[in-house]
């Protein structure tokens, strides 16, 4: 645990004392403030009794910020210290290598997080000038950021599992990209196929990711989307464990 | 000797797809010893520190280090080992007090024991005055030093150091030089290195690799005699050539000669003795009997430059 925490620290120093991590921490930021401004216009034409949080959801701007946030948090993890060899340094220290991959995993959870925070102030904005107490309750917001924080961690276990296996930040970030967007579009046919009893239909419906999201937005937490969400980001981080451990077969 | 031995090389083999990096190599070091693992680039030198410090594994052959297998008991190892890799990677957003304490936590230092323990060696590797510098913006030399100082922090049994002067300013080099040479009373040392005299200057002993083999290992003094028996004398004197020949060819302890034409009347002449006995005073004695002017007498002296060159290049060396 103490190593663990040592290697979080580092983590988190290293993300958070870069422009990297701010330049990443102001796009999220703006986009969501983009989503804001779109909600608030519609929201002025023509009134919608879907809480706010739904109607955030709504506007897209979530996805895009997930699909590109990720693999330009997690590019740097491993990808980075294997370009410069402190990769080296690091795993002849006498560290495992689950404390490794769980402090990295963790750093990029706490910083994708913390990008997240900014909204809440939008959030108070629409409350504030409201004055209903219903447009914003606590279920909602939290069902909301318990989504955020579920699907990020699945896709940032994809951006791990991406750095992984590469040695150069970008070939990280286009081979998370491309494990996003897939997962991504298997979400949207999981949305446009009509459902059936079917078992790949079936299987299918774990994927999509909408209509999981969009329960999360209304507050309404279902434990099998909670459970997909874990086990998808297990399943990747185990992965990325045994990307780390290949080493020593080789 | 296995119970003693800080290292423990036995049948060593390390291929890539498609090369071998190191054919086999098997050698022990001593607690105490400073050893130098010597050859041209791509020897295998690197590798094999890389298998002995647990970053990867062997692909045949058993390597112990302070009596631990380094790939059944790798964190035993490696928490007895400091190693500092090839070009020194570093946290280049790092301080290097936070760099190092960062190094102590990781390899188990309790928090009192690290704070303790970076003071000292930034002592010991002349930091102090840079601790609150950030390492990216430091000079190579500094930089070096902070590898080392990361290599020493949590006093390591053994101290791996590959190339660790690579790149350094002639006064740099040397107090790096100094640096690991005070090391020995402390720990063990294993140093790879390309350059020669740095090899003869800080090393007990010496392990001259080359295409993934041990060619020789022994100290530079012995290695050093193992060349001078085959060591030549160069003498040149004003004389006929046959007289000189006949000469030789009587005088005990000469293998082969050869007389040639040199500069003016002199004849030079080159003498292999048998069983590195020396010669000289004999030429001396037989050129102020016959009345013959001599003007060069010296004996080649094989640096373990030669020694060097002729192990690491056995071909060309008989192609020339």
């Amino acid at each position: 645990m103490r190593m663990f925490l040592t290697l979080l620290r580092r983590e988190l120093g290293a993300i958070f004392l870069s422009i990297t991590g701010y330049v990443i921490i102001a796009s999220v930021t703006l986009l969501n403030s983009l989503s804001f401004v779109v909600l608030m216009t519609n929201l002025g034409n023509d009134p919608s009794p879907m809480p706010v949080t739904e109607m955030f959801y709504r506007t897209y701007f979530f996805w895009l910020i997930v699909l590109l946030a990720a693999p330009v948090i997690t590019m740097r993890l491993f990808a980075l210290e294997k370009a410069s060899g402190t990769f080296e340094t690091l795993m002849t220290a006498p560290v495992s290598d689950l404390n490794v991959v769980a402090a990295k995993f963790a750093s990029a959870v706490i910083f994708y997080v913390v990008t997240w925070l900014p909204m809440i102030a939008c959030l108070l904005v629409v409350r504030h000038y409201t004055n209903q107490a219903g447009a914003l309750d606590t279920g909602t917001v939290g069902g909301m950021y318990l989504g955020i924080f579920l699907v990020g961690c699945l896709f940032l276990s994809l951006g791990c599992f991406a750095s992984a296996i590469s040695r150069s930040q970008m070939a990280a970030a286009m081979i998370s990209f491309v494990l996003g967007m897939a997962l991504f579009s298997v979400g949207f046919l999981a949305e446009a196929l009509p459902a059936t009893a079917q078992w790949q239909s079936q299987v299918l419906s774990y994927f999509g990711l909408f209509e999981q999201m969009h329960d999360f937005a209304r507050g309404v937490v279902d434990t099998r989307a909670v459970v997909f969400y874990l086990s998808a980001t297990f399943f990747f981080l185990f992965l990325t464990l045994r990307v780390v451990e290949s080493r020593r077969w080789k | 000797m296995s119970e003693h031995a800080m290292i423990e090389v036995t049948d060593l083999t390390k291929r890539y797809t498609g090369r071998t990096a190191v054919a086999g190599i098997s050698f022990s070091v001593a607690p105490g010893e400073i050893v130098g693992l010597l050859g041209p680039n791509g020897a295998g030198k690197s590798t094999t520190m890389r298998i002995l410090s647990s970053f990867m594994p062997a692909t045949s052959g058993t390597v112990r280090v302070a009596g631990y297998d380094v790939f059944h008991e790798s964190e035993e190892v490696r928490r007895r080992i400091g190693f500092m890799p090839e070009n020194n990677p570093l946290y280049p957003e790092m301080r290097v007090r936070e760099y190092l304490k960062f190094r102590a936590r990781l390899k188990g230092l309790g928090w009192r024991r690290s704070r303790q323990r970076v003071t000292t060696v930034m002592e010991q590797c002349g930091l102090t005055d840079v601790g609150r510098r950030i390492i990216g913006q430091l000079s190579k030399g500094y930089k070096q030093r902070v590898g080392l100082a990361d290599a020493l922090v949590h006093e390591p049994d053994l101290i791996i150091l590959d190339e660790p002067t690579i790149g350094l300013d002639p006064n740099q080099i040397r107090s790096v030089r100094q640096l690991i040479k005070s090391l020995a009373e402390k720990h063990t040392v294993l140093i790879s290195t390309h350059i020669l005299p740095e090899a003869e200057m800080m090393c007990s002993r010496m392990l001259i690799m080359y295409e993934g083999k041990i060619l020789a290992a022994d100290t530079p003094e012995n290695l050093q005699k193992l060349m001078l028996g085959s060591s030549q004398i160069v003498a040149e004197l004003d004389a006929p050539a046959d007289e000189l020949r006949s000469a030789w060819a009587q005088m005990p302890g000469i293998e082969q000669f050869d007389v040639s034409a040199g500069e003016g009347e002199f004849q030079r002449c080159i003498l292999t003795p048998r069983d590195g006995c020396d010669l000289r005073p004999a030429i001396f004695m037989l050129a102020r009997e016959r009345g013959w002017v001599l003007r060069e007498l010296t004996r080649s002296r094989h640096s373990l430059e030669d020694i060097y060159v002729q192990v690491t290049r056995p071909n060309e060396e008989e192609e020339n």
